[in-house]
């Protein structure tokens, strides 16, 4: 950051920037922290205390971890196997539109634009028939729901990726790289994946934090996901719920900064 | 629906034709010589024994709709776990009655498909073709107003309704109109929609009768509400354990048994019945027709209907539906019956004809009365 | 020859060719066949099948609900309720809802965008706000309405000190929070983060180059960002306002928690024919209201490419 660069425009100045980020978060966190001092209040007395807390070690708990346990492992499978959907179809699909059919441009946005439209509570109406097929070919194990899921993630991983396909220009790209006789594999890999990381990766992010965070699906296909065990464990208890939503918020956002650590650009070479 | 089935069959065949035949699974190890799924009573087992030996083969039972709070189903559900060895498989605590009649059918042939619902009134009597019939040992001891002739669904147990209040926030409302006075600015909350939740419907009922209405017309409840709001005492929030717990909703119209059940959760919750005319309407137990677990299914029924069940319901804070026989045998929970008390004064239960007048009446007039 | 018609050096195998663009280009100059033309096409085979099952199929069938009746008769009644007045004006709340938060989560959204530009990009203030921003933009539901309770609801720890310690009751007309205008507040918490993650990606596009050309002919700071950035950044900009309306139109979760009295809103509505215990027979009419609101769905969009059109005016 250079005093060069906020009088040109690519940079903000400092002082806007942390008052811009320093506002926002504080709104942001309110809620939050709104929610955590709940968690310590003793009953409607106003007083508080750690025991909801130190609750979470009792004996009684051990049976509902059994189950948290195993639907943490479904969630996150689900999330690998949407993710994998994410990248193996829809991204070289619109590749593909983006630098073949571009006519066909609108017709793909319309369609990633569909799923977020149809409320999930009447999209699961037409995809229970659906899933008695699947579940036939397939078998009932929690992982076909990912197919599902990749349905739920498509408008925003759609958006993410085409931020950042307009923003680089990969038709001069691509071109680059065939002139120099590499096929299309290796300048799909070489030269236009490390261009649209950006945008892969905050797809991948939104997606993962979409499958961690879906509820109604799983609930209306009676599957167990993260969430819905978390409604079993937060029945008998309303501090026990809070406790445990706000773990899971957390646990989702460890999972996303280390998977943010992978994407992270080698060395500083990579500039702008 | 048999279009959906035969529109989405298509669309998968053409995509898996091989497959399908190959994997088609086949259903229920059934090494028994007893068919579980059209079983009508233990005797076609050959006895409450080979019910039970049946229903450990099966080892899992799949319920829905039952939270654990509602009732005391969470202890209901862990004694049968414990006393049988089979697995409760408890799947969408907070969803409503027609949901559950909708889980059958999104469910229908797969093994997570629900085995035994427990419905309000209105959707038991709309959805009679998604059970089959059974009548449990101690059927006689079911009052025959209580059931259904041939077992399709039969009443397991009932609450009045009831009003918790925050007892360090407001006092305790002795009567409807107490209500509408300043000490309950901002306060009183319901447990659902009324064109949608049992509970709140109710909650109007409840009004209508405490006004000096009738049960045949909703309308002085729906007004006393329309009084409420306008005083600015009305809160549209739903009313949950949370909202309870962190003091937002000081009042809550809800069955006695979920509100008992705050109050061992929420220091400071009290509950109260209010004198005069007492609300009340009874849940129903059914077995699926294409439950999975069959044989699990009719003993669970056997169990929820038992002495010992019965007397968790009433720990729970519910009236269940074979109280009368017990307290004659002797086997009611003395301890738990002091601590709830009996279900006196003038006792009102809807018909469902009168039910059905005042879901109409409220799906015209709710909205406008608070909005 | 051009770039465009360099020969193919892959042998053998027909390859879908190189970004032809449709000026330079004369037709019938390169290697194209019809056999080229299908192997194009079938690269969209297995998203087509893909969408066509998990997506087709179920909208279909779910929307379909709306033109039958309980029984399994045909009928347009469902559709003709859509008229009914108590109907249209849910609609019309559920549309200003949705775009006044879809307008300010995204104007707050690109702000904070703006906020980071020059950061660098695997640092630690972006990865926190990256994965920050997934985490709550799917933070919904039951947990939300409550952590908004807890926030800022009539007895929260906010609201009594502004009540006690300033004199400033912010619920003396009843309390907001729990009415349609409370949701455009809870809203904007998850649109916000929402439009950082999918915006973000397209600050990439912003060359540095640019800024200092526009230096060097003397412009200023506002007319890089009036000229150039926002010409540029506008297609993105609009897709994600487009994709933060969605969002705010069909989630119900939240809003159920909070204005659970009377369905204001068209996915309440929805939810109050599949779901409720007392009023029987109408989920048919959830099929004619997600019609509904996918045909205001394709409103949106047809107005949406309307604004592309003219806006990438400005793109190559």
């Amino acid at each position: 950051m250079t005093k060069n660069a906020v009088r040109i425009g690519t940079e903000p100045n400092p002082v806007v920037r942390w008052v811009i980020l320093g506002v926002v978060g504080v709104v942001f966190a309110f809620p939050i922290l709104a929610m955590i001092e709940f968690t310590f209040r003793d009953g409607l007395s106003g007083a508080h205390t750690l025991d909801h807390w130190t609750g979470l070690v009792s004996e009684d708990a051990a049976r509902t971890y059994r189950n948290l346990f195993t639907a943490i492992g479904n969630s996150l499978l689900l999330a690998v196997v949407t993710v994998a959907i994410v990248l193996v179809v829809l991204l070289p699909t619109m590749i593909l539109v983006h630098l073949q059919f571009p006519r066909l441009k609108r017709v793909l946005e319309f369609v990633c634009i569909i799923p977020i439209t149809v409320p999930a509570i009447v999209l699961v109406v037409g995809l229970a028939p659906v899933y008695a097929v699947v579940v036939r070919v397939f078998g009932g194990s929690i992982w076909t729901l990912a197919f599902a899921y990749g349905i739920t993630v498509l408008p925003y991983a759609y958006r993410a990726i085409q931020s950042n396909l307009d923003a680089v220009d990969v038709v001069t790209l691509s071109e680059a790289g065939r002139t120099l006789s590499a096929d299309w594999g290796r300048v799909l890999w070489f030269v236009l994946l490390p261009n649209l990381k950006r945008g892969v990766l905050a797809a991948s992010f939104i997606s993962v934090a979409v499958v961690l965070g879906e509820f109604t699906i799983a609930s209306l296909l009676n599957r167990v996901n993260l969430q819905t065990a978390l409604l079993q464990v937060g029945q008998s208890d309303p501090y026990v719920a809070i406790i445990f939503a706000l773990l899971a918020l957390l646990l989702a956002f460890l999972l996303l900064l280390s998977i943010g650590r992978l994407g992270r650009p080698r060395r500083s070479g990579s500039g702008s | 629906m048999f279009r959906k089935r035969h529109l989405a069959g298509i669309a998968i065949f053409a995509a898996a034709a091989i497959t399908l035949s190959a994997c088609s699974s086949s259903e229920t190890p059934a090494a028994s010589d007893v068919d579980a799924a059209t079983a009508t009573s233990a005797e076609d087992f050959g006895g409450v024994d080979a019910l039970v030996e049946a229903a450990k083969a099966e080892g899992e039972l799949n319920v829905i709709a039952l939270p654990d709070n509602w009732a005391n189903y969470g202890e209901i559900k862990a004694a049968f776990e414990d006393k049988y060895g089979i697995t409760v498989n408890s799947a969408d605590p907070d969803i409503s009655s027609a949901e559950e009649i909708a889980a059958a059918d999104n469910l229908k042939g797969q093994d997570t498909a629900p085995d035994v619902f427990d419905l309000g009134t209105a959707v038991a009597l709309a959805s009679t073709d998604y059970f089959a019939p059974y009548q449990v040992a101690n059927w006689a001891e079911i009052p025959d107003e209580n059931k259904e002739s041939t077992g399709l669904y039969v009443n397991d147990y009932t609450g009045s309704m009831s009003i918790g209040y925050n007892s360090n926030e407001v006092p305790e409302p002795e009567s409807l109109d107490d209500l509408l006075g300043k000490d309950y600015t901002g306060a009183v909350a319901l447990n659902g929609d009324p064109t949608q939740a049992g509970a709140a419907f109710a909650a109007i009922g409840l009004a209508t009768v405490q006004q000096g209405g009738t049960l045949d017309d909703f309308q002085p409840g729906i007004d006393f509400f329309s009084e409420l709001n306008d005083a600015g005492n009305f809160i549209p929030v739903n009313a949950t354990p949370a909202t309870i717990a962190s003091g937002e909703t000081k009042v809550v119209f809800d069955w006695s048994y979920n509100n008992l059940a705050q109050t061992s959760v929420v220091d400071g919750w009290k509950v109260t019945t209010l004198p005069g005319a007492a609300y009340t309407s009874f849940y129903n137990q059914a077995i699926s027709k294409d439950a999975p677990h069959p044989a699990a299914a009719r003993l669970w029924q056997e169990f929820v209907f038992g002495a010992e069940a019965q007397n968790m319901f009433i720990v729970g804070g519910a009236y269940p539906v074979t109280i009368a026989a017990m307290n004659e045998a002797g086997t009611t929970d003395e301890d738990a019956i002091a601590a709830i008390g009996n279900l006196d004064g003038d006792i009102v239960t809807p018909t469902t004809e009168q039910s059905e007048a005042a879901s109409a009446l409220l799906a015209e007039k709710w909205a406008a009365a608070i909005g | 020859m051009t770039v465009a018609n360099a020969p193919v050096l892959v042998s053998g195998v027909v390859q879908a060719e190189p970004g032809r663009h449709p000026v330079t280009e004369p037709a019938g100059t390169t290697r194209r066949g019809r056999f080229g033309g299908l192997a194009k096409y079938l690269g969209l085979a297995p998203f087509a099948v893909y969408v066509l099952i998990f997506l087709g199929v179920p909208t279909v069938l779910a929307v379909a609900t709306g033109f039958f009746t309980e029984d399994g008769a045909f009928t347009l009644d469902n559709i003709a309720g859509l008229a009914d007045p108590v109907v249209l004006a849910t609609f019309a709340s559920s549309f200003w809802v949705s775009a006044i938060t879809a307008i300010v989560g995204s104007v707050v959204g690109a702000l904070v965008c703006y906020a980071l530009l020059g950061t660098r990009a695997g640092g630690t203030l972006r990865s926190l706000i990256d994965s920050a921003s997934s985490v709550l933009a799917q933070f919904g539901g039951v947990m939300l309405a409550f952590a908004f309770i807890a926030a800022i609801g009539g007895q929260s720890l906010l609201t009594l000190w502004l009540k006690n310690t300033l004199g400033f009751d912010i619920y003396a007309d009843g309390v907001w929070l729990y009415q349609p205008a409370g949701l455009l507040v809870v809203y904007t918490y998850f649109q916000v983060p929402l439009m950082i993650i999918t915006f973000l990606p397209a600050l990439e596009g912003l060359k540095s180059q640019w800024a200092e050309a526009n230096a060097t002919l003397g412009g200023t700071r506002f007319t890089y960002w009036t000229r150039i950035a926002f010409p540029v950044l506008a297609p993105s900009f609009f897709g994600s306002l487009l994709l933060l309306f969605a969002n705010a139109f069909s989630s119900y979760a939240t809003a159920a928690a909070l204005v659970s009295q009377g369905s204001p809103i068209v996915p309440l509505q929805i939810r109050a024919a599949l779901v409720s215990e007392t009023v029987l027979g109408r989920e048919n009419m959830a099929g004619a209201l997600a019609l509904g609101m996918v045909v205001v769905m394709v409103v949106v969009m047809w107005g949406y490419s309307v604004l592309q059109a003219r806006t990438s005016r400005w793109q190559k």
